[in-house]
């Protein structure tokens, strides 16, 4: 969902395209998923 | 060129122009708690700390940091977070989350090295000087700084949005603890137990790491809302339309109701991650399992982990459940389920269900995540989005003061019971019957919070636009 301003901001930046939107999720993505992994696999010898 | 930097830092700078995406804002926040939530994996540090002078663990020198001293470190920084979180809540305000960020990243990544020359000196004290105080300082100031700009961006949803990025500062702890002992491995030939280098490396990648944050965050315009998104014309009984100020937010019951609610909360959930290890080590032992089937250290290790796989999940799953379900039932359902599991742990320790135990605490778990995820969408139902970060700010004194009392009742449950004789589960029982009455409390604080008296709302005229 895309925001709808209602007044103009003071600065002429352009439109967010999905790719930069994509490309910010996968900078903090990335990170994450991989600590999650470390954990998870850790977590895994409470199981064997 | 001072002037031009200046400027790209203010709020007026940051106002997010026609067509851009809102949904920029929650990975700009979570490169924030991200950081920030390094924090959480301290403890990966306090073995190598505590032998910088000998070189071994197992036998650290005379003169080597004792686990007491370096535990001081992590007790700083979190009375830290809480303080500069309270003080400097309305600064955040006035000058916008890409600011406020900015200032965390520096105290942040500045009390690494700060940190890394205390350890380079052997100096206790520029270590807390360093990573207590100053990256305290940026903890507090990097846990606010992107809230209210999210519920600004999510007025449909703030749940939802909240939920997104306090979960990354459970999911900081996570990437901060392998980065560390990685980055210890390589450096160990460099400086002792490779800590001090480390601390450096650290302190610029999340330095970094947060400037995505700072130019990436943006606040709405002035009336901005979502596409199809009306908003509400009347108050519901706790979801109001008007707004309290900080200053007067703490005169309300209902602030110091809500700081019960999450002290109590986070209280009881200390109480099962400083039990966890050595509760399912001495409950689900060999003598109790069988030879060769009991928990051992490696196996405990990873309950913690998955401790904290579900205290990550907990936060965005409640909070966003909370959208739907509403605050105040929400946390009816931490309280009153926490109640009855907290109750049951000790029985299922005793009678040796390991998956039983293991999902009960799991359980437990995501919902102590969920509430630190879910308090400020629950702020903005009752004081408004105007200075919800401010507000929000204040009430993490509540964090602090559970994070030093939490262990501290703990540690003296377990041991006054191991003084009895106690042990195994039954040492424990104590701790988990004492954190269900914790429960109680909050519950109870909980049913007490109702909308906010209109005499604390800042008139029409007075009232900063939210958006703005």
């Amino acid at each position: 969902m895309n925001p709808q301003p209602n007044s103009h901001a003071n600065n002429t930046e352009e439109p967010s395209s999905g790719l930069s939107v994509a490309l910010a999720w996968l900078f903090v993505g990335v990170p994450l998923m991989w600590g999650v992994s470390q954990t998870f696999i850790k977590a895994l010898t409470l199981f064997r | 060129m001072a002037e031009n930097s200046a400027s790209l830092l203010d709020r007026s700078r940051t106002v997010a122009g026609p067509g851009y995406n809102r949904w920029l804002v929650p990975p700009a926040a979570l490169a924030i708690h991200l950081a920030i939530g390094q924090a959480y994996a301290f403890s990966v540090f306090k073995k190598p700390m505590g032998a910088l002078i000998s070189g071994n663990v197992d036998a650290p020198a005379p003169d080597d940091w004792t686990a007491g001293q370096l535990a001081v470190i992590f007790s700083i920084a979190i009375v830290l977070l809480g303080l500069s979180a309270a003080v400097f809540g309305k600064w955040l305000e006035r000058v916008g989350p890409r600011k406020a960020m900015l200032a965390s990243a520096l105290c942040f990544a500045g009390g690494f090295l700060i940190a890394s020359l205390g350890v380079h000196l052997h100096s206790i004290w520029l270590v807390y000087f360093g990573y207590g105080f100053v990256g305290g300082c940026g903890l507090g100031i990097g846990y606010i700084s992107p809230v209210s700009t999210l519920i600004k961006w999510f007025p449909d949803r703030p749940g939802v949005a909240t939920g997104m990025a306090i979960m990354g500062f459970g999911g900081g702890a996570m990437i901060g603890s392998p980065l560390a002992v990685a980055l210890m491995a390589q450096f160990k030939d460099v400086a002792p137990m490779g800590v001090a280098p480390t601390f450096i490396v650290m302190g610029l990648i999340y330095l970094a790491f947060m400037m995505f944050g700072v130019f990436t965050i943006r606040v709405p315009a002035e009336g901005w809302k979502p596409e199809g998104y009306v908003v509400p014309t009347t108050s519901s009984a706790l979801i109001t339309t008007a707004n309290v100020d900080a200053d007067n937010a703490i005169k309300t019951p209902q602030f110091w109701l809500l700081w019960v609610v999450l002290c109590m909360n986070v209280t009881a959930g200390i109480g099962v991650l400083e039990s966890a290890s050595p509760l399912i080590q001495e409950s689900f032992s060999d003598a109790a399992m069988g030879a060769g089937r009991g928990v051992t250290a490696a196996a405990a290790a990873g309950f913690v982990g998955l401790l904290s796989l579900f205290n990550l999940l907990g936060r965005f799953f409640w909070s966003s459940a909370s959208d739907k379900l509403g605050r105040k039932p929400t946390y009816m359902i931490y309280f009153g389920l926490g109640i009855a599991l907290y109750a049951l742990v000790p029985t299922l320790a005793a009678s040796a269900s390991l998956t039983l135990f293991v999902v009960v605490c799991c359980v437990i778990m995501s919902m102590y995540g969920g509430g630190f995820a879910t308090i400020p969408a629950y702020l903005r139902d009752m004081f408004g989005t105007m200075q919800v970060g401010a507000i929000h700010g204040r009430l993490l004194t509540a964090w602090s003061t559970a994070g030093i009392l939490g262990p501290l009742l703990v540690n003296y449950l377990r041991d006054n019971q191991k003084a009895k004789g106690l042990t195994g589960a039954a040492a424990y029982e104590s701790v988990f019957y004492t954190m269900a009455g914790v429960l109680v409390v909050g519950f109870i604080a909980n049913i007490l919070v109702t909308a906010v008296s209109e005499r604390y709302h800042v008139k029409k005229a007075n009232a900063v636009p939210a958006g703005v």
